[in-house]
């Protein structure tokens, strides 16, 4: 599914957190948000899932206005920062949660939920940790199920809120790969939020660099190391 | 093993024979000031033997009161459950202009006296007010009569869950709430499915504590009940007024049989601890 922002702007009250963004994401792309904090992008994150809404301008999934489409209806999978993952429930039925949640018309039955729990668990690499809780996991392991949570839904796309921030420099190599793999045999348009421009670069397709709620460049990773077009993009990329 | 040697600084630096004398005097204020009292209350009810008690107990005034007790606990904490459960909802899930402000009100009933929240219930319900007169008028009176003493028990125990489940909420924050949603979850699924369970603790908590009050209250409900036997008087108002009358049986037999929901109350919440952390553990 492809993406478009249109002129999305976002105020908090007095301050403004997005100034008119506009961005193109093809079908299939692996995106990455670069930038500092503060720097917007993890509210135009927010705004693809439906966590918040922009001030002014639309959002267009596949052509069509999804401006007004409530969280739900976008069927957006979504990793966050800390994974948020249910304290409360086993990883079997966290990854079961947005199946179970669907209405009783197109709700699967109770086997061919535990069949694609199973698959997702394979998919993820961790097959043995069905009946864990989240508590008894490794950071790894968390990032991992809360991916796998977030594809359980057969979501429209996929966006993860800096989904290495958490982890250590050995896993986080392991888990991009990781990352890379399942957005390539998934084919999802996947959007995720980095401050680490090494990460950005390394695993996205496209990075979009933006500073104080603005988009400072789009392209891939080479042509932006070759030609940072403004001078925060150059500093930021040298850091 | 190694060659290293911890040093252990121990916690506590007071010499043993120091340490034991702070223990005991810990333990005698204890005694004197939380344990006697409980003592010479169930002593004092049995000091003309059980039957003297139980029979005191079958009386209709005392019936009645305990009766009465009984429903005003079973109608308020619910109650505050509820509004508890929303307000603290309302105040940790959303940002808004003046929720400091909605924070501090939530705990002034604790710092109201109950006397002068009483005295606010009369002076607003009351027959001499335009809406008690009105109320009064259409028979449905306010002041002594049960709503009263459920609008007093209302307000006393008001901040109980609320003030529970704040903290819990506000640490907890927003996060697997948002993650719900995003898996297509409506917003009464994610209450059901996910708030609620993470604070279910604290919220048993708050509860428990909010009918330990209820129970307990007396002076919002010795203002607005009237006092009328039989009819108005919760367990602490007959209590008193037992007392009063020189029946110190049926008063301490009441206050024992007081005592003793409370007590119930206390070991609940104790066991619910225990299991808490074995859970936790787990």
């Amino acid at each position: 599914m492809h993406i478009d922002i249109d002129e999305i702007a976002k105020e908090f009250g007095p301050t403004t957190a997005l100034h008119p963004v506009s961005l193109a994401i093809p079908s299939g792309a692996l995106v990455a948000l670069l930038g500092p904090s503060g720097s917007g992008k993890t509210t135009l994150l927010r705004i693809l899932g439906g966590l918040e809404f922009p001030s002014s301008g639309r959002v267009l999934f596949d052509g069509q206005d999804a401006t007004g489409l409530s969280v739900q209806e976008r069927r957006a999978g979504f990793v966050f920062q800390s994974y948020a993952l249910f304290r409360h429930m086993t990883v079997f039925e966290n990854i079961a949660y947005g199946l179970k949640a669907r209405p009783r018309a197109t709700r699967p039955p109770k086997a061919e939920i535990a069949r694609r729990v199973t698959k997702l668990l394979d998919l993820i690499q961790l097959p043995q940790i069905a009946q864990r809780y989240p508590s008894q996991l490794s950071g790894g392991q968390r990032q991992r199920v809360a991916l796998a949570r977030a594809l359980a839904i057969e979501p429209r796309m996929l966006l993860l809120d800096e989904p290495f921030g958490a982890l250590d420099a050995k896993v986080r190599k392991e888990l991009r790969q990781g990352l890379r793999d399942i957005h390539d045999e998934t084919g999802l348009t996947t959007v995720f939020v980095t401050h680490d421009q090494e990460e950005a670069m390394e695993l996205a397709d496209l990075v979009v660099v933006m500073s104080m709620g603005r988009i400072e460049q789009i392209g891939r990773p080479q042509d932006i190391r070759a030609h940072p077009s403004t001078p925060f993009v150059k500093s930021f990329i040298a850091a | 093993m190694s060659e290293l040697t911890l040093v252990r600084h121990p916690a506590v630096t007071e010499a043993p024979p120091a340490r034991r004398v702070l223990i005991g005097l810990a333990f005698a204020t204890l005694a004197l000031f939380v344990f006697a009292p409980l003592a010479v209350v169930f002593a004092e009810a049995l000091a003309k033997g059980a039957g003297a008690a139980l029979q005191s107990l079958a009386s209709p005034d005392a019936r009645a009161a305990i009766r009465l007790t009984l429903t005003v606990a079973a109608i308020a904490v619910p109650v505050n459950a509820a509004f508890g459960i929303a307000a603290a909802w309302f105040l940790t899930k959303f940002d808004f202009p003046g929720k400091a402000f909605l924070i501090t009100l939530i705990d002034l009933p604790f710092s109201v006296s109950p006397v002068v929240a009483g005295l606010c219930l009369v002076l607003l319900f009351g027959a001499n007010a335009t809406l008690g007169g009105w109320l009064v008028a259409s028979g449905h009176p306010v002041i002594f009569a049960l709503p009263g003493i459920v609008l007093a028990t209302l307000f006393v125990t008001f901040p109980f869950v609320a003030r529970e489940l704040i903290p819990v909420m506000v640490e907890q924050g927003r996060a697997e709430e948002e993650a719900a949603l995003t898996l297509g979850a409506g917003g009464w699924r994610v209450f059901r499915t996910v708030t609620l369970p993470n604070i279910r603790w604290a919220l048993l908590y708050g509860v428990l504590l909010a009918n330990a009050r209820a129970m307990g209250e007396f002076g919002a409900v010795a203002v607005v009940s009237g006092k009328i036997r039989g009819q108005t008087a919760t367990m602490p108002i007959t209590i008193e007024m037992m007392y009063n009358e020189y029946l110190s049986v049926s008063a301490f037999s009441l206050a024992a049989c007081l005592s003793a929901l409370a007590l119930l109350t206390l070991l609940v919440k104790t066991l619910l601890e225990r299991l808490h952390a074995r859970r936790t553990q787990g």
